[in-house]
């Protein structure tokens, strides 16, 4: 087993988007929101500088003397995350959100099943999502 | 008498968009891009308010920063943090909601209220980790 383990490598991409959202849960009173929201409840929306980072392990391939490409990863994200969240309100925008709180915990969520299927099964996918220097998550949790 | 500048740092997060009003959907779209998106975008802002003066004697204080902070919140952070800057900003009606404009808008809130013996030096503001701008108030 230890000499499995010992091929893989994690390999990172940080990208990055700017979106505005609101925290809102509409089966909820507006009393209700502002309680448990406080100001990330604010009907005229907020924004972040959001930061990805994708982490994707797997063994070397003996041909390239790659995990992945990075570049082919960098594309990937960008074609099927960034381009479809950057500069957008996450509530209003995209429709993954329309019934869907975009909290970090849930965008992060969404943005792993995106990019799952379009990674190969022999590589492990992780995610951190940064919605402020401060305040991150990572999904799947290990 | 020696001469010293003291920076306060603080952020809050905001959603805003880049339109100006007096022209078409398109020629919006052609100058600002993505920015003009007109469900807004958001930042996570930060912002370096920078003071000069020469250190009060009783204290060795330029200005005291945990003051300066409360000045900064209640005139500034306040009234902008998890708010939308074209909608929101009493400061920001009728101006473009440019960093640039936005920086002017917080050099006059800030002004009147750094305690005497200081002046406003420099509004730094940060937009993102690659763009920033600075007003030294000329």
């Amino acid at each position: 087993m230890l000499n499995i383990m010992a091929n893989r490598v994690a390999v990172f991409r940080r990208e990055h988007f700017n979106a505005a959202h609101r925290l809102h849960n509409p089966s909820l009173s507006s009393e209700e929101n502002t309680r448990l929201f406080g100001k990330c409840n604010l009907p005229n929306y907020h924004g972040h500088n959001y930061e990805l980072i994708v982490k994707v392990t797997g063994e070397i391939d003996p041909k390239t003397g790659y995990v992945i490409d990075t570049k082919t990863l960098s594309d990937l994200v960008n074609e099927h995350i960034i381009s479809k969240f950057d500069h957008r309100n996450l509530n209003l925008d995209l429709p993954e959100f329309k019934e869907l709180n975009p909290t970090a915990e849930n965008i992060v969520m969404v943005i792993f099943n995106i990019l799952r299927p379009l990674l190969s099964e022999q590589l492990s996918l992780q995610l951190r999502l940064y919605e402020t220097p401060r305040n991150f998550v990572e999904y799947p949790a290990i | 008498m020696a001469l010293f500048y003291l920076t306060r740092k603080e952020h809050f997060n905001a959603a805003h968009k880049l339109y100006n009003p007096s022209w078409s959907r398109e020629k919006n779209d052609e100058v600002f891009g993505k920015c003009a998106n007109e469900n807004w975008h958001g930042h996570n802002f930060e912002l370096y308010v920078t003071v000069k003066g020469s250190p009060n004697p009783e204290t060795g204080f330029v200005v005291d920063a945990k003051q300066l902070s409360s000045i900064i919140k209640t005139f500034v952070v306040d009234q902008l943090d998890h708010r939308n800057l074209n909608l929101d900003v009493p400061f920001m009606k009728d101006k473009l909601c440019s960093i640039e404009n936005l920086v002017d808008g917080i050099w006059h809130q800030l002004a009147p209220h750094i305690p005497s013996g200081a002046t406003l030096h420099c509004i730094k503001l940060v937009e993102t980790p690659r763009i920033y701008v600075e007003y030294y108030g000329e």
